[in-house]
Order: structure tokens, then C-alpha cells, then sequence
């Protein structure tokens, strides 16, 4: 099928110069986005106003559509549980009798913990929590992974606040309009949360790899390599994370890199945490020096 | 029982489904990306690009690339998009479409899908390299499965514009 060729406009002088002066604009409507672009990379936060109010307008469809989608998926995990219900019970009867010696163990510990700290004088520091909102939708369709949560700064949430659920950490506040937020969560590629190896401390960098995975880098030359398994805590260096969030679980780990998962899935929280912006106290004097922001 | 002669409300409905079924369509395309869903790659296709894509094929002298601006705009606003993104990167894609409309004289389905393709591997690679330039690390090969299956949804997007066209045009 040959296009119809009504795009030329005959010998008409007005109709060419027409055709010439949408070209114009619509070269100068590209070379003004990409100014938009560039702002936009130079401050990110130089259209927080225009994008949270469009995040406002847009969030409700999301937020109510969860709901729909949470009833199907809770629908299809009860029947798979009615089926595994015998299998399941004898499982979790053995991990609750393991649950209950850690109970035991951790209370001893914290009673432990907290004479020590009475003894150091030292003043526990508490996180504030901002709020609880649910998270709504994500992003699918781009190279950046963002949620959606369903608080705004209405509910006291700021650019920078960190998001977390019971499970783990999820990631920081982006953007915010006044009901909505839009969250970068640890696995996007410009996400990047100092982290420490649970079992000795070991400091490192979790970056978010953008497939739903994140990349930790040792912050030392020569240290230990990491195994499987190996669970990484945010260590609160430089502020903003509190510290001791479970962050991820290690899932591979080669000579070259370490790759793991984050341990709190987006997808399975309904509720996400946003907390108050952590600052260290020795650190409260000198400007602050957190992770590079996107 | 229908008419012969229309009468002027129908011709000034008639005339407004001729204008605004492109439009609504690629905005509705665009409403798309706030489905519920929460997903840790980037694997679904930006349908908002496809449908796009389609009209233009299809209807080469309804947009010009200044039509595109807004649409871009709108979908950057719904989408979470840096503001520009899709505004420059479509309009760009339209400006090629019009080179392109000269050199080719004629297109087939084939053309169209392969058309499609590479537009799809320029968009995504234009999106990627916006977030590089954000600080966004990622590979591009993540963004690999998205390219092949949007590819592999073109055709139906396709058919879908087509049967939107026929009942814009329809009498």
C-alpha cells in the first residue's frame, strides 16, 4: 500500500511556508525538552511541583485498582493454601518452635543490651516514623523502578525521607505531591545505600542493578569475599538510612561481583514505613554528606 | 434505518470522532502505565509508544510531529517520566518518519513491523540513556526483554488502531 502522499503541499508558497514553520517548532519543541531534560538532571528536584501535582491527579487510579488486584492475588495464595494445608501446618509448627528459641534468645540479648548502653550512658537514638501508607503501583514500563505510595507531603513525607517495611528496607522518597509520593526503590540503577555485612561489618555499597537485584561493592580494597546467604544491614554511614534496616540476601556471589536481593518485595507489602531522615550526631554539625541523590 | 443525508449533529460528531479517536486512544495507551501492577524489571511494553507508532504508520498525514509535543508531555506527566523525555524522543522519531516518508515510496506490513522495531530499539535506547545521564546504572541488556516483546505486540496494537480507524471513519 503506498502512503498518500498529501504531506507534499503542491506549489502553494503559504501552504509551503506552513509546512516549513511546523518544522521549526517542532525541532524547537524538541530542543526545549531536551533543555527540561537537562535542568531536570543539573537540580532534580527542579519539577517537583509540576510532577507531584500530576502524581496527585494520577495515584487514585492506582490506589484503587490495588485493592482489586491484592483481593485476586490474596484469592489465589488462600486456595494454594488449602491445598497445602496438612504440608504446611507440620512446617510451620517446626519453624514456629525455632521462632520461639530466637524470641528467647533476642529478648535476652536486648535486656543485655540495653544494661550495657545504661552503663555507656549512652541515649538510644529512636527513628522517628513520618507515616504509613500503602503502596500503590510501581513503575512497569521503564528503565526506572518507582513506586507509588499513597501519602503525600499532606501526611508529612519529604524528598529524601527513607521507606521501609517490616521486612526490609524499600528505598527513599523521590518525589512528593500532596497525597502521593513516588519512591526509588533500592533496586533502581541510581539508587545506591551503604550497607554492612551482618555477620562481621563489613562495609559495603548496595546498588540497585534496575532487574529487580542489587549490586554490593566492597567499600574496602582486598576485603573478604561474600557468600551466598550472607545478609547486608544498612549501616547508616553518611545519614539518611537509619541504621540496622535489613537491606538484602545474597544470591550470587562470584569472584568478580556480588549480586542479591532486596528482602522487602514491593510487590507482597501493603504497608511501607516512611521514616524521618536519619542523621548521625557527630555528623548533625557539619553539612550534610549523604549517598549521591539522582 | 440509516439516512442517506446525515444531519448536522451527526456530521459534528462524525467530525469529532475523526479528531479525537488518535488522540484519546494514544492518552488511554498512555493511562495504561498506571495499572497496579508492581514488577521489578522492566519487561511490559510502553504501549503509549506502540499506539503511537501505529497511527503514524497508518495515517501518515493526520499528525504532524508538532501534534506530538503535547501527547509527549502528557504521557512524561502520567507516566513518572522525566518531564522531555518522551517529548523530545517522539517528536524526533516523527521528524525521521516524514524523512522517511520521502525516500520510501511505498510501505508493506513487513516495512511497517520492522519500522516499528527499530523505532522501538531508538525509544528504548533513548530512555535508557536519559536515565544514564541521571545516574541510573543499569545495563542496557535489562532493558532487552521489554524491546522484544514490545516488537512482538506491535502487530497487535497494530490491528487494534486499524479496527479504532475504521470506526473513526466509519459512517
Amino acid at each position: 500500500m503506498a502512503p498518500p502522499s498529501s504531506r507534499r503541499r503542491g506549489y502553494s508558497r503559504k501552504a509551503h511556508y506552513g509546512l516549513f514553520l511546523a518544522y521549526v517548532l517542532a525541532i524547537g519543541g524538541v530542543l526545549f525538552a531536551a533543555l527540561m531534560l537537562l535542568l531536570a538532571t543539573v537540580s532534580p528536584s527542579a519539577f517537583n511541583g509540576v510532577k507531584g501535582t500530576a502524581l496527585d491527579a494520577t495515584a487514585p487510579v492506582s490506589a484503587g485498582g490495588r485493592s482489586v488486584v491484592r483481593v485476586f492475588a490474596d484469592a489465589g495464595s488462600a486456595i494454594g493454601n488449602y491445598f497445602r494445608a496438612g504440608s504446611q501446618n507440620a512446617g510451620l509448627k517446626r519453624e514456629l518452635a525455632a521462632a520461639r528459641q530466637d524470641a528467647v534468645k533476642a529478648a535476652t540479648l536486648e535486656l543485655e543490651n540495653k544494661e550495657l548502653k545504661r552503663l555507656l550512658n549512652l541515649s538510644q537514638q529512636v527513628s522517628d516514623r513520618v507515616t504509613t501508607a500503602r503502596i500503590v503501583g510501581s513503575t512497569f514500563q521503564s528503565s526506572r523502578r518507582l513506586a507509588t505510595i499513597w501519602a503525600g507531603s499532606g501526611a508529612g513525607v519529604a524528598v529524601g525521607q527513607p521507606v521501609r517495611s517490616p521486612a526490609g528496607l524499600i528505598g527513599r522518597v523521590l518525589e512528593s505531591g500532596h497525597f502521593a509520593a513516588r519512591v526509588l526503590l533500592i533496586t533502581d540503577g541510581a539508587s545506591n545505600v551503604p550497607v554492612r555485612l551482618l555477620r562481621d561489618g563489613t562495609p559495603a555499597l548496595a546498588t540497585g542493578r534496575g532487574d529487580g537485584t542489587i549490586d554490593i561493592k566492597p567499600q574496602e580494597v582486598g576485603a573478604q569475599r561474600f557468600r551466598r546467604g550472607d545478609l547486608f544491614v544498612t549501616s547508616g554511614t553518611g545519614g539518611i538510612f537509619p541504621p540496622n534496616i535489613p537491606v538484602a540476601v545474597v544470591v550470587v556471589a562470584t569472584r568478580d561481583d556480588t549480586i542479591a536481593t532486596p528482602l522487602a518485595d514491593p510487590a507482597q507489602t501493603q504497608f511501607a514505613i516512611v521514616e524521618r531522615m536519619y542523621q548521625p550526631e557527630r555528623e548533625l554539625s557539619r553539612p550534610e554528606a549523604g549517598p549521591t541523590m539522582p | 434505518m440509516s439516512k442517506i443525508a446525515a444531519s448536522p449533529t451527526d456530521l459534528r460528531m462524525r467530525a469529532l470522532r475523526r479528531q479525537w479517536v488518535p488522540i484519546t486512544s494514544t492518552l488511554a495507551a498512555s493511562l495504561l502505565s498506571l495499572l497496579p501492577i508492581i514488577m521489578s524489571s522492566p519487561i511490559i511494553p510502553e504501549f503509549s509508544l506502540l499506539v503511537l507508532i501505529a497511527w503514524r504508520l497508518l495515517r501518515p498525514e493526520m499528525w504532524s510531529a508538532l501534534m506530538v509535543l503535547p501527547l509527549g508531555l502528557a504521557n512524561d506527566l502520567i507516566a513518572g517520566h522525566p518531564i522531555g523525555q518522551s517529548m523530545a524522543l517522539w517528536t524526533i522519531l516523527f521528524l525521521i518518519y516524514d524523512v522517511m516518508d520521502i525516500r520510501l515510496v511505498w510501505r508493506d506490513y513487513w516495512m511497517d513491523w520492522f519500522v516499528a522495531a527499530i523505532s522501538i530499539i531508538f525509544y528504548t535506547y533513548g530512555v535508557w540513556y536519559i536515565g544514564h545521564l541521571m545516574g541510573n546504572t543499569i545495563e542496557f541488556k535489562v532493558m532487552l526483554p521489554q524491546v522484544a516483546l514490545s516488537t512482538f505486540c506491535y502487530p497487535l496494537i497494530a490491528r487494534l488502531v486499524l479496527a479504532l480507524d475504521r470506526w473513526r471513519l466509519a459512517r
